[in-house]
């Protein structure tokens, strides 16, 4: 067994990919490099990210599952499962020996694996759309933390950037440690100073005099608008997951 | 600003708002220009979800529960011995804006008692809206809910604000409204709608000649009635639906279970449950006719006036129609393989595009993931016939007794209550 590590970008684990054609690897894995090996007597190779190689792994696939498809394969990387590449493999091994579009082989167990990671991300993705709450501080930023299943940060950024336009915002991933910060002219990946996983106790934002009143009166609104009468806990616990009330501030 | 009692009037009069059920924020596309508040795809985004389920996407408020009117089904009908509130035109504004920059919101939901008379409330909801889209650039979502009475004019400026407007018809049938609504009548209820149907239809016109012709009410119109507060069949309801679907072009039209809030004689006693099975049976009806091609009269009619609450208005057309069945699902058309219970519209595409490749068996339907536990009873396929041998009668309670209903508790909860 060879095992390919890469440096966590997509331009790295396409590079692999290149790799694995050119070195004509069968029994091979691509994993991140920020994962243990267990394994005593594999190969491991670390593989240099090399931009050319990865623009010609993608252009190649791009044609053959389109655009759309090839981005959507490779979305399932922000899943950050321990394994996830080698399903990525297998569908693109399969794909450049039909030498047509498979994204919608469902009888193939990968295609099937990736279909499913890919919808678990987007409902992860529209969860954050929904579940960031802005708190404004006193130097005008709005701001949120947020801990995600997946790393699904850029996927958010342009619906915030495109909704947001007139304000300066943060949205934190504290699981992660990095962020994005919108100055109303283009969005950044930042990380703060302090690890703020760790010190969230500490982290201290000076909070803009206005903030806890408008949290006090979305708290009382969300109180005023529910039918008691009507009262369904399962199915609110169904919408709403308790890992997510940490930083809804209607539920904490 | 004084908070207190700004917190005290938003939660009057969100409690007072809260029996109006649509909190639909989708089907308006309105794109950030330039560097402005706000932006809405056309999908809604229910930013939480209530107690009791219901999605939270919009800040749903009266902008007063005063009201000269007294309706008896109403909490804040004149009568009715409660605090009152309003707010100023500038405080839902600054909270429309200050919730909806922190994510909370997609819109504002305003809709109104009515003080002094419609116009003078119709006017302020307008200003609202106005405000909104004028002064603060604002491209969230806005829905009003218009004041029965308000001139034409007026309903007019709205929809130019607006991405939805609503003219609720309260009651499912005219006597209901002459009951306990005494102050409204039908004709003046119908008439805002046909205004802004019409406004629609205009602006569609004018948008094929000129292309930056101003928005009208992109996400249309809808209504709600409260049903379980008079004592109307199914019937009824779906009639007076139909003819608002139909006459109106609705985008949709709401059912309100009927939350027993007052003690009245003309009304159901205090306690008696809230109808929410009868809710959900005439949203599954509704779906029935929008998405199945399902004719009203198909679903209830004279003999059936009224939906079976134990299964749902589809088996239950199926069980009352079983010479149409088994179907065969190799070649029966599209409408009829819609037609099996527990076959829908997705699982009816999949269908119709595997038996291109193959004839297709029980094994095989399995597979591609259609739902048998149900359909089963009603088709024929590849090796697969299932033989009639009961009466509809026994289907039923075969089929009610492998299923569990979402509602089985709602349901034996009502039961145990009459
Ligand atoms: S007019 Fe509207 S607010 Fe006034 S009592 Fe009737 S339903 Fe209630």
């Amino acid at each position: 067994m060879t095992y390919l590590i890469y440096d966590t970008t997509i331009e790295g684990f396409l590079t692999a990919v290149f790799e694995v054609y050119e070195l004509k690897l069968d029994k091979v894995a691509i994993r991140k490099n920020n994962l243990e090996m267990p394994q005593l007597f594999a190969e491991i190779i670390e593989v240099r990210t090399n931009f050319d190689k990865a623009k010609r792994v993608s252009e190649k696939l791009t044609s053959i599952l389109n655009k759309n498809g090839f981005q959507s394969l490779l979305k399932t990387l922000l899943s950050e499962l321990e394994s996830i590449e080698d399903d990525i493999l297998k569908v693109i091994r399969y794909a450049l020996e039909c030498k047509k579009n498979i994204l919608s082989d469902f009888g193939h167990p990968a295609v099937l694996e990736i279909k499913q990671v890919l919808k678990k991300i987007n409902r992860e993705r529209h969860r954050m759309n929904a579940f960031v709450r802005f708190k404004l501080a006193n130097d005008g930023t709005y701001y949120a933390f947020i801990e995600p299943d997946f790393d699904v940060l850029p996927l958010i950024s342009n619906h915030f950037k495109s909704r947001y336009a007139d304000q300066n915002w943060l949205i934190y991933d504290l699981k992660r440690n990095r962020g994005i910060y919108y100055n109303q002219e283009k969005v950044e990946f930042v990380i703060l100073e302090v690890n703020a996983k760790e010190q969230n106790q500490k982290l201290t934002i000076n909070l803009d005099p206005s903030e806890i009143e408008f949290q006090k009166l979305w708290k009382s609104y969300f109180k005023s608008t529910n039918i008691s009468s009507r009262k369904n806990m399962k199915l609110h616990l169904q919408h709403v997951p308790k890992r997510y009330w940490k930083y809804l501030i209607e539920k904490s | 600003m004084n908070w207190d009692r700004i917190n005290e009037k938003l939660s009057i009069l969100a409690d007072a708002a809260k029996y109006d059920v649509s909190c639909s924020s989708s089907g308006s596309k309105r794109t950030n220009k330039g560097k402005n508040l706000g932006d809405s795809s056309g999908v809604g985004i229910c930013h939480s979800y209530t107690e009791d389920g219901r999605c939270v996407s919009l800040l749903k408020i009266l902008l007063t529960n005063y009201c000269i009117y007294d309706c008896l089904y109403c909490v804040s009908r004149k009568s009715n011995d409660i605090k009152r509130a309003a707010f100023k035109v500038e405080e839902v504004v600054d909270l429309t804006l200050n919730f909806y920059r922190r994510n909370y919101i997609e819109g504002l939901f305003l809709s109104s008692g009515i003080f002094k008379n419609p116009d003078y409330t119709m006017e302020r909801l307008v200003l609202v809206a106005k405000k909104l889209r004028l002064d603060y650039k604002f491209n969230g979502y806005i829905h009003l809910k218009t004041i029965p009475g308000a001139s034409d004019e007026l309903m007019y400026e709205a929809g130019l604000y607006a991405d939805r407007l609503s003219v609720n018809i309260e009651l499912p049938t005219k006597s209901g409204l002459k009951l306990l609504a005494p102050d409204k009548d039908h004709k003046t209820m119908l008439a805002p709608m046909n205004t802004i149907q019409q406004g629609i239809q205009i602006y569609k016109e004018e948008k094929k000649l000129i292309k930056s012709s101003p928005k009208f009410t992109p996400a249309g119109q809808s209504s709600q009635m409260i049903i379980g507060a008079t004592n109307e069949s199914d019937l009824d309801i779906v009639k007076t639906s139909t003819f608002l679907y139909k006459k109106y072009n609705l985008k949709r039209v709401y059912y309100s279970g009927y939350v027993p809030v007052l003690s009245d004689n003309k009304l159901p006693t205090l306690g008696t449950p809230v109808p929410m099975v009868r809710e959900n049976r005439l949203y599954q009806t509704d779906w029935l006719f929008r998405f199945y091609k399902f004719k009203p009269q198909e679903i209830v009619n004279e003999f059936y006036p009224n939906l079976d609450l134990e299964i749902d208005p589809k088996l239950s057309w199926a069980l009352r129609n079983m010479d149409y069945f088994p179907v065969d699902i190799n070649t029966a058309d599209y409408h009829m393989i819609l037609r099996i219970p527990g076959v829908g519209v997705r699982s009816a595409q999949k269908i119709i595009a595997a038996r291109k490749h193959a004839y297709l068996s029980y094994e095989q339907l399995k597979k591609i993931g259609i739902a048998l536990n149900r359909a089963k009873y009603f088709i024929i396929c590849k090796n697969y016939y299932f033989t009639k041998d009961f009466d509809h009668n026994r289907l039923k309670s075969e089929i009610l007794h492998f299923s569990t209903s979402k509602y089985k508790k709602n349901f034996s909860n009502q039961l145990s209550l009459f």
